[in-house]
């Protein structure tokens, strides 16, 4: 089938647009950091995997990386997160709400998908309580 | 007997209108439903709506002889008695009513295989002591089934007919003389190879099977448990209710003949219905033609697939049912692009997490599954979506 039979290629309608598929493939800040708040968060249907790890000082967010396996959207939102929120005020991210994240995603995720687009929100949620404590 | 019609394949998926729109490969997940199972079901709620074994008047006679005749059919299907076949919600229903029933009088220890469906694993994982046959090609490794029941006293063994993931179709007659040999008892799981194979229990000499309507044509909601007679009648009940007793008093209750010990509550009467005209709809074509119409279908299937440069495919070539990945792709992004192209296939752990895990290492797995409406055309489809994946992530 191509794309000239197939109208949902073109348009906003793509789910796979480029950047999407540029932070799949080379993901930002993918790694590990010592002494840092930590969170895993799993989508056991799908088998998405993300180890969240972010690092504050003084308020705000001096470091954020991640590493694990999973889809493609699960995966750029993941590396797109901790982009965004590196240099945060804390006050900031405990602001930061679900839209917020799906309009950083940027394409329209449909309700199945919406799980693998909010993985790394999920765990950043926890690390925000863990924060608080 | 009345002459089998042709395999008119135009003919049958016209009574299917999702397919107009849509390469459904997804059939082992839940098959497709023909016009004539939906104007059952129709009938049932629009003309002669009542319950069954109660109601005195007429539409309550007809609603227990439309329900009665639906359990002659499935049990007409797989050679066994009537009264060898109760009405369940599902196979998970079936098989959980075993778990509990048979734990209970045959002892916790039963003997599984690493291919199980969750549905033929974690009731009997919950309720008994496991463990577990290995698998060989994609099937269940008989020589390591003997070696489980020479080294156990176990009573029962449960195992699949044939896969949902590897397509593999094991040998039952091999499977119910070792099982028989050591005196223990064979349950199948028949979700997958009932509605593709067909079954007869009385051949393969199955003590239990169990088995969905949603999987061969038939509604969601009505499931169907096979036992042997004598079996059955031995057995205590799982559900306790209405119409599973022949007489009650506050002190104690004494239970209905078979197979209505087993039904408790007011059964999925109309969905029984609907299967009852499903099991017609197959044996209008012949389960035996379907088999090879679907047989073909795979070798052409497996044969193009093959040429796609990066897939891994985990099915044995059995049957329809066809596992795979595409290197560098997550299924759910597979799934997602193929869906774009109009074409549907089931992806992730395929409710046979250990084995997905554990014996194919993955995390998830990419399938289609083949049903008697499918044509070359919608594997053509599917392997030009496939292509469109390997182009959008290359």
């Amino acid at each position: 089938m191509s794309e000239d039979t197939n109208p949902d290629w073109v348009g906003e309608d793509e789910i796979y647009k480029e950047n999407i598929l540029d932070h799949y493939k080379h993901p930002r800040n993918f790694g590990e950091i010592k002494n840092s708040f930590c969170q895993e968060e799993s989508n056991p249907l799908c088998g998405d995997e993300v180890k969240l790890y972010v690092k504050v000082e003084n308020g705000k967010v001096i470091d954020a990386k991640f590493v694990g396996k999973g889809c493609a959207i699960s995966m750029a939102a993941t590396s797109m997160l901790t982009e965004k929120i590196k240099g945060m005020a804390f006050a900031e991210l405990e602001k930061l709400g679900k839209d917020d994240i799906l309009e950083m995603i940027g394409v329209p995720l449909g309700v199945v998908r919406m799980k693998c687009g909010l993985l790394s929100w999920r765990a950043l949620k926890k690390i925000i309580e863990k924060m608080g404590e | 007997m009345k002459k089998k019609q042709e395999f008119d394949i135009e003919k049958i998926r016209k009574d299917f209108p999702v397919l107009k729109n849509t390469a459904y490969l997804d059939s082992g997940a839940t098959s497709l439903t023909p016009k004539p199972v939906v104007e059952a079901i129709k009938e049932y709620y629009l003309n002669y709506n009542a319950n069954v074994h109660r109601a005195i008047h007429k539409l309550g006679e007809k609603a227990t002889l439309e329900y009665e005749e639906a359990r002659r059919k499935i049990a007409d299907f797989i050679n066994a008695e009537p009264e060898e076949i109760i009405f369940t919600k599902s196979t998970t229903e079936s098989l959980n009513l075993l778990a509990y029933s048979l734990t209970r009088d045959f002892g916790r220890k039963v003997i599984l295989s690493e291919l199980e469906h969750h549905s033929n694993l974690v009731p009997w994982q919950q309720l008994g002591k496991a463990s577990y046959a290995k698998t060989q090609n994609g099937r269940v490794n008989t020589e390591h089934l003997k070696e489980l029941l020479r080294n156990s006293d176990a009573k029962i063994v449960s195992v699949t007919q044939m896969s949902n993931v590897t397509g593999g179709i094991n040998d039952l007659k091999e499977i119910s003389r070792i099982t028989h040999n050591k005196n223990a008892l064979l349950v199948v799981d028949g979700a997958q190879g009932v509605p593709h194979l067909g079954i007869n229990v009385k051949d393969d000499d199955v003590d239990f099977l169990a088995f969905s309507g949603h999987k061969m044509l038939g509604p969601t909601g009505v499931g169907v448990l096979y036992g042997k007679k004598e079996l059955l009648a031995r057995i205590s009940p799982f559900l306790y209710g209405g119409d599973m007793i022949s007489e009650v008093s506050f002190k104690d209750s004494k239970w209905n003949d078979i197979p209505w010990k087993f039904e408790a509550g007011t059964p999925p009467i109309a969905s029984a219905i609907g299967l009852g005209k499903a099991i017609d709809y197959i044996n209008n074509i012949g389960i035996k033609r379907i088999r090879r119409h679907i047989d073909a279908l795979k070798d052409y299937a497996l044969e193009q697939m093959k040429k796609i440069e990066g897939i891994k495919i985990y099915s044995n070539g059995d049957s329809g049912i066809i596992s795979f990945n595409i290197k560098g792709v997550h299924p759910h992004d597979v799934s997602t692009i193929m869906s774009r192209c109009n074409v549907a296939i089931r992806t992730g752990h395929l409710c046979a997490m250990p084995f997905i895990k554990s014996v194919l290492k993955e995390s998830s797995v990419c399938r289609i599954s083949i049903y008697l409406y499918n044509t070359k055309e919608d594997i053509d489809k599917a392997v030009a979506a496939i292509k469109k994946v390997k182009e959008v992530f290359k």
